[in-house]
């Protein structure tokens, strides 16, 4: 039985990359296990949609490269979790193409355990009869969107991973899971308290998104104890204080004091933080609710057509002025002129840079006018050729539109760039985003990748 | 004093695609103490200015770091069709103009 465990969190996010020394320093002690959060929904719905990394392959490459020899080396897991991005199939085999040039490249190979977290349609008609409750504001599900739902994945916890460490492997490749199951599955199976190891692993998960200065391109190293666990940035540039590590429990979670996962709820009301040196933090206190039933958060986009846009400045304070005008006269004629799309079929949007284009209608405009104004019209629409051609439309009648007091009668935008057009692809939104009480299983394929 | 001139860091971020939360760190417990106590600072007057039901708007103190977290439905999902922030990271205003007694 072990009497403590030692481990990394590699960065924040796979590619958002870490320093070289932070490696080099947490490599001075033993560690257990080194793990890796790669996924977010923060960057919207396009990338779960799309089946596309947010990170860019040569970064997450460069991430990999750096720590797959070590764990080689040292015979220790890495745990990678919510792998690719979104964790859904398509990300999961991108990551793994990744680790198979490594492996050619640097002669190793690696035992990997696979977790795919994808769901089937047949499991979706099922919990959409009754068996879905919204998730952080989701409003209710729309049973019609099953069979439209795009890369439709489960978050699971720690049991997965857990199994998957009992393979022994090299390398755990995760689908989407919870952030705390990739660092809470190793205390967890060797009998620390679940509700520490979940607050470690919710802290260790940003990388050292907790230290000051803040670094979601960093590592962490946490050692958990039978009653405690302590966090320090192996990077001697930075430290943890008690504030900062107990200011991260506000870190784009709804309420500080405690937090959901599928194994329940860590309550942290009663959580002590303590300074052990200058850069790192004894953390107690925190406990498992354990839940009365295991549940498991889905999450699923949906395609919601495809975009153009273009982008224009204007200087003309008369054109400034009378901005609401021209957008009018552009969407009639757009209206007028777009016969190869039904009305009610596209959408056409004006953000006006400089004027209201972020907080929109939720502020006055009663302040004296912008100099300049940037503008982006964006067209959404069933195809992306519909998109192109509406946009092509709207541009050409947005520079000549006529409006009252007009003297700059050549031109009312100056666009930056040639061609002025931008095709911006799949548009899609968050069409499951739900909690299921139905139970659900994951097991992990082993593969050895060379 | 508005709110934004009070706080010492006033800061929004999506808290999931549906929700946004706005962290507002003080630097003294006597600010933290009037905003929390503020008539003006309630879930009606955040509702009413992000134009959204109250039931939907939550405020929760965790004094240990001189903090109040605010949560708010987000009027559409992030990065879908109508979304203007898609990390939300700019949506502490027109809480930030919000004026404290």
């Amino acid at each position: 039985m072990k009497e403590s465990i030692r481990y990394l969190s590699l960065c924040g996010l796979l590619g958002y990359g870490y320093a070289p020394v932070s490696l080099k320093n947490a490599l001075s002690g033993d560690l257990d296990f080194v793990g890796v959060d790669a996924g977010s929904t923060d960057p919207g719905p396009y990338y779960l949609g799309s089946g596309k990394g947010f990170v860019k392959r040569l970064q997450v490459k460069r991430d990999l490269e750096l720590i797959l020899p070590v764990i080689k080396e040292k015979k220790i897991p890495l745990i990678i979790g919510s792998t690719g991005g979104s964790g859904a199939k398509p990300h999961v085999e991108s990551v793994l193409e990744i680790m198979a040039e490594i492996a050619k490249e640097k002669g190793l190979q690696f035992k990997t355990a696979v977790i795919y977290s994808d769901l089937s349609r047949d499991f979706l008609k099922e919990a959409a009869q009754g068996h879905l409750t919204g998730c952080g504001g989701a409003p209710d599900f729309n049973p019609d969107n099953v069979d439209f739902l795009c890369n439709p994945v489960a978050q699971f916890g720690t049991e997965p991973i857990i199994a998957a460490l009992k393979q022994d492997v090299d390398v755990i490749v995760a689908g989407r899971c919870c952030d705390t199951a990739v660092f809470a599955a190793y205390p967890i199976l060797h009998g620390f308290p679940a509700g520490l190891a979940l607050h470690a692993a919710k802290i260790a998960e940003c990388g050292a998104l907790c230290a000051r200065p803040v670094g979601a391109n960093d590592s962490l190293v946490v050692e958990m104890f039978k009653d405690h666990f302590t966090v320090e940035p192996p990077n001697p540039q930075r430290a943890c204080t008690p504030d900062s590590v107990a200011a991260h429990s506000l870190y784009e979670q709804p309420d500080p004091n405690c937090f959901y996962e599928p194994e329940g709820k860590i309550d942290l009301s009663n959580c002590t933080f303590e300074a052990l040196s200058d850069r790192k933090v004894k953390v107690s206190g925190s406990r498992l609710v354990p839940a009365e039933k295991v549940t498991t958060k889905l999450e699923g986009t949906r395609l919601a057509g495809y975009r153009s846009i273009t982008i224009a400045g204007l200087r003309d304070p008369s054109a400034i002025r009378h901005l609401s005008e021209i957008e009018s006269g552009v969407r009639n004629a757009v209206a007028e002129s777009a016969n190869f799309v039904k009305e009610n079929e596209y959408s056409l949007r004006f953000l006006r840079y400089g004027l209201d284009a972020v907080m929109g209608k939720l502020e006055s405009s009663d302040y004296p006018l912008p100099q300049e104004v940037g503008l982006v019209i964006e067209a959404i629409a069933p195809t992306q050729e519909k998109a192109d051609a509406l946009i092509g439309l709207a541009r050409s009648k947005a520079l000549h539109q006529g409006f009252p007091d007009r003297k700059a009668t050549a031109g009312n935008l100056a666009f930056p760039f040639s061609p002025s057009d931008f095709s911006g692809g799949a548009v899609y939104e968050f069409a499951l985003y739900h909690i299921t009480d139905l139970s659900l299983e994951f097991m992990p394929e082993i593969k050895v990748i060379q | 004093m508005k709110l934004y001139d009070l706080a010492m860091v006033c800061r929004s971020k999506n808290a999931g695609p549906f929700q946004v939360t706005i962290d507002l760190m003080f630097d003294s417990a006597e600010r933290y103490q009037t905003v929390l106590n503020s008539p003006a600072f309630t879930v009606e007057t955040i509702g009413n200015l992000y134009q959204t039901d109250p039931e939907k708007v939550a405020i929760k103190p965790f004094e240990r770091i001189l903090t109040i977290k605010v949560v708010l439905a987000r009027s559409c999902s992030s990065g879908s069709p109508l979304d203007s922030d898609v990390y939300g990271s700019q949506q502490h205003f027109p809480l930030g103009n919000l004026e404290i007694e």
